[in-house]
């Protein structure tokens, strides 16, 4: 068995699963102290469907925790970012496009040194140690507690990132974290290095939050291993998460899809939630969401995280329907006042929820305050959604197949039973918690993502060694090597790069092998 | 006909003109040139610290104007990690200025279309020089000897190559084929992210080779796209309208296969319409679209793809199933049609055995 739990701003969910079973699953409210919540949860759990404490084989938790502190601003460390790359890149110092408000709100400081690579490997310039011991007493000095460290081309060449981390960390002790983006990102010097900073931020965050995570579970006389979602649904163990606590920034969309896909049986399919003002679509390729190619705003900084593709439309519950001969729905809605504003609830406003519940497709409020609404009216406004929900979907397919719908959340009452040119809508039921079930069916992944040399003749070497690489990283990881499948490959060359420089990612994902602890992915 | 005829005509460039002049830029990529995110916070960083940047309509300048142009060259992959400093963009124009005993009056744009939009902006802000409101093609092509000065007879050297370690070269060569080929080897020695200044004009030579308020034309459009977004009217009618030319081909993308032959963004892509398909033909930028198997538009006229909903320029990188986009045709400058300029940067230059297809307008 296995414990699945996602905490939410609002609500924490909690589910016990026996491979994809549900056995049991509980809703109960986030409280601000992460402790209380868990056990909280865990109480209502135990209550709901008894279980044995030993019989539990491992936990995993989803947290919105760390995204949230970034978008608040609230307990972030003071962060210094060092950037080995002179006298490459000094014009764009660290930081240079972040608000200004997060750049206060971590203290942040700046510091360029010599070092840093050519996109083959070549340094730029030698790595000035006496410059970046300066540097450290410069950041002791002025408190910084944690410390980002970018090297350009570090994705290419670590060993400046891992030598400026062994002297910045003899300055500065053993208490001062050190995050390095080779670790944390891809080629895109700023957009790594963001990211990089922002992990960094939040690293004494993360120390404190995994540790209540790890006593509220042990507290609960359960000695399984503890786990966290990452944003490309897969697992870290808690040592991982301590350090790389970035990494959980979208596990919430990415469970919650991954959830309604296995409730609906589906590997291959598009999740359309759709809640009170906005229909989100996301596409799910082997039971892993698609990634989005483009960079990543997170709280007005630019990074290049995994996350997941998901695009929105203004189609909701509470979306507001116009017009007679052709109704428009949305984008304008009442939101979370459906309830006194929508004519079911007595209000004076037509919603989309209306016009589900007068054609019998849902059984809420007053329906007989829809008796007067022109049938074709309802009829025309239901086929405007199943219209522009289909051309939303549509947009995500990566090709002409036809593509299953998986409908969740309190709007899919909206949706027919199959959307025009796509196929069946699959409604799973206890899509309330698909978060929660997400965490717990997560698997355990290995990643490649590197410009590679193509000599002519070589590319299917080079394919095989870059599949190999994945696959190896997924075993580091803790997979199990036995059910290890490569879900991802991409290859694409890069314009005027010498010797048919190519970019291959590749993804490598596995069962969690239970019997043993798992290491950190990378 | 020119892509310049609606150009605004600025008489200075502000940091707030910055992201309309990128987004511009990318439109005038026709695909390709490069993310000009980084050019334009160099831009950024330059412009805070010396202040706008005044414009110079090629008309208006002096016969005997000192104007010397600057650029990037190399990947622009590279050059999103190994971001370049500011000083560099400014130490290529002095290094050759200093070179050849010259003293310039002018920066010049070489290529509008993509990130060198920006570092003569760059250049400019640093040697508190005015900027010509013009460049050397109105549009993005890949290669040096690619710009109308060469069919004026102009040399593309001496020229100038600098990197950020301080390594600086002239070079002299036969031909402005001769300067491509060696800069390109020499650029990818320095780490495939150079700076180059070269194509140096005289007022007089700046009027005739350069295509005429195209950096103008650039916060045009992009201010166009702006107020278009804003207002909820079509952003691509609005980049029609800026720009001249005609939509070509709307619908969804059906199929993009690419090619690694090269090591170049080779391929095609299928693009899915009521009027059938429109097949792309791209090499970094898009360079034929054909409909039945017979071209319908071909280089040197500009193929631009852009987001259907949102105008925004979409790169042959980004290109994937799915995306709703809006093919546009714009007449590339009028001296691009010149027999001489078809042998330059026609398609059979870009190994496509057709005659080029001009865009009706």
């Amino acid at each position: 068995m296995r414990i699945g739990i996602d905490v939410g701003g609002t609500n924490t969910d909690a589910v016990l699963m026996d491979g994809e079973r549900l056995l049991g699953a509980v809703k109960s409210a986030t409280t601000s102290d992460v402790t209380s919540g868990i056990v909280t949860a865990l109480d209502a759990l135990q209550a709901a469907q008894p279980f044995a404490p030993a019989e539990v084989a491992a936990v995993m938790i989803g947290t919105t925790h760390f995204i949230n502190a970034l978008v608040e601003a609230d307990r972030l460390a003071p962060t210094a970012a060092l950037r080995l790359g002179l006298p490459a890149t000094a014009s764009l110092p660290p930081m240079v496009d972040w608000p200004q408000r997060l750049v206060g709100a971590i203290k942040g400081r700046a510091y360029l040194a010599h070092g840093g690579h050519e996109f083959d490997g070549r340094p730029i310039s030698a790595l000035d140690e006496a410059e970046l011991r300066r540097h450290a007493g410069d950041m002791a000095a002025n408190g910084v507690r944690s410390v980002a460290i970018s090297s350009v081309f570090s994705p290419v060449n670590t060993e400046f990132e891992l030598r400026a981390a062994e002297i910045v960390a003899a300055e500065l002790g053993a208490d001062v974290p050190i995050s390095l983006s080779h670790e944390i990102g891809r080629v895109g010097l700023l957009e790594r290095e963001n990211a990089t900073i922002i992990n960094a931020a939040l690293r004494e965050l993360a120390a404190g939050i995994v540790d209540g995570l790890a006593a509220s579970i042990a507290g609960h006389g359960i000695t399984a291993p503890l786990y966290l979602s990452q944003n490309d649904g897969t697992l870290m163990d808690v040592g991982f998460a301590r350090r790389y606590p970035v990494a959980t920034f979208a596990s919430g969309p990415t469970n919650s899809m991954r959830g309604a896909a296995v409730l609906s049986g589906l590997g291959t399919c598009a999740v359309v939630d759709i809640g009170g003002t906005t229909t989100d679509v996301g596409v799910l390729n082997g039971g892993f969401p698609r990634e989005a190619t483009v960079e990543v705003s997170v709280a007005g900084i630019r990074t290049n995280f995994r996350m997941p593709d998901v695009l929105s439309v203004g189609i909701g519950g509470g979306s507001l329907v116009r017009g007679l001969e052709d109704p428009t729905v949305g984008p304008d809605s009442v939101g979370y006042r459906l309830t006194e504003k929508a004519l079911v609830f007595g209000g004076g406003l037509l919603t989309a929820t209306d016009v589900a519940v007068a054609a019998g497709r849902a059984d809420i409020g007053d329906r007989s305050r829809t008796a007067a609404l022109p049938r074709e009216l309802v009829a025309a406004a239901l086929e405007r959604i199943a219209a522009d929900v289909a051309d939303v979907v549509d947009r995500m397919r990566v090709s002409a197949d036809p593509l299953p719908v998986v409908g969740v959340g309190g709007g899919s009452v909206l949706l027919p039973d199959e959307l025009p040119g796509i196929g069946k809508v699959h409604r799973p039921e206890n899509f309330a918690v698909a978060n929660a079930i997400g965490a717990a069916i997560a698997q355990v992944g290995g990643e490649v993502d590197r410009v590679f040399a193509i000599e002519p003749g070589r590319r299917d070497a080079v394919v095989d060694e870059a599949r190999q690489e994945a696959v190896d990283r997924a075993v580091v990881a803790g997979a199990d090597p036995s059910t290890i499948e490569i879900v991802d490959f991409d290859e694409v060359p890069i314009p005027y790069l010498p010797g048919n420089a190519t970019r291959i990612r590749c993804k490598a994902v596995g069962d969690l092998r239970i019997d043993s602890p798992v290491g950190s992915g990378s | 006909m020119t892509a310049t005829i609606t150009g605004a005509g600025l008489t200075e460039v502000t940091v707030d003109d910055l992201v309309d002049l990128a987004r511009g830029a990318a439109v005038l990529g026709t695909g390709g040139g490069g993310d000009p995110y980084v050019g334009r916070l160099l831009a950024e960083a330059a412009l805070r610290e010396h202040g706008p940047v005044r414009l110079v309509a090629p008309d208006d300048l002096p016969t005997d104007a000192c104007v010397v142009p600057v650029a990037m060259m190399g990947a622009p992959t590279v050059m999103v990690e190994k971001t370049p400093s500011t000083e560099l963009v400014g130490h290529a124009v002095t290094a050759l200025a200093e070179h050849l005993g010259i003293t310039p009056t002018h920066v010049a744009c070489i290529e509008a279309g993509g990130v060198n939009s920006t570092f003569p902006l760059v250049a400019a802000a640093q040697l508190g020089l005015p900027l010509v409101d013009g460049d050397g093609m109105g549009r993005a092509f890949p290669e040096l000897q690619m710009v109308l000065a060469t069919l004026d007879g102009i040399a593309c050297t001496p020229m100038s190559i600098s990197d950020e370690k301080g390594n600086t070269g002239v070079l002299r060569t036969v031909d402005n084929r001769w300067a491509e080929s060696l800069a390109r080897s020499m650029t990818v020695t320095m780490g495939c992210s150079a700076i180059i200044s070269n194509y140096v004009m005289t007022g007089a030579q700046a009027k005739s080779a350069l295509v005429h308020g195209t950096l103008s034309l650039c916060v045009a459009i992009g201010r166009a796209v702006s107020a278009a977004r804003s207002a909820h009217t079509d952003p691509v009618a609005a980049v029609v309208g800026a720009i001249g030319g005609a939509v070509l081909h709307t619908g969804k993308v059906v199929d993009v296969i690419r090619r690694t032959t090269t090591g170049f963004a080779r391929g095609e892509a299928v693009v899915a319409g009521a009027d059938g398909d429109l097949v792309l033909h791209f090499q970094n930028e898009h360079l034929m679209a054909m409909r039945d198997g017979a071209p319908v538009v071909t280089t040197p006229d500009l193929i631009i793809v852009l987001d259907q909903d949102t105008g925004e320029p979409v790169t042959t990188e980004a290109l994937r199933f799915g995306h709703r986009v809006c093919v546009l045709a714009a007449p590339a400058d009028e001296r691009w049609h010149s027999p001489e300029a078809i042998e330059l940067v026609g398609p059979r230059y870009f190994g496509y055995d057709t005659d080029p297809v001009r865009v009706m307008t």
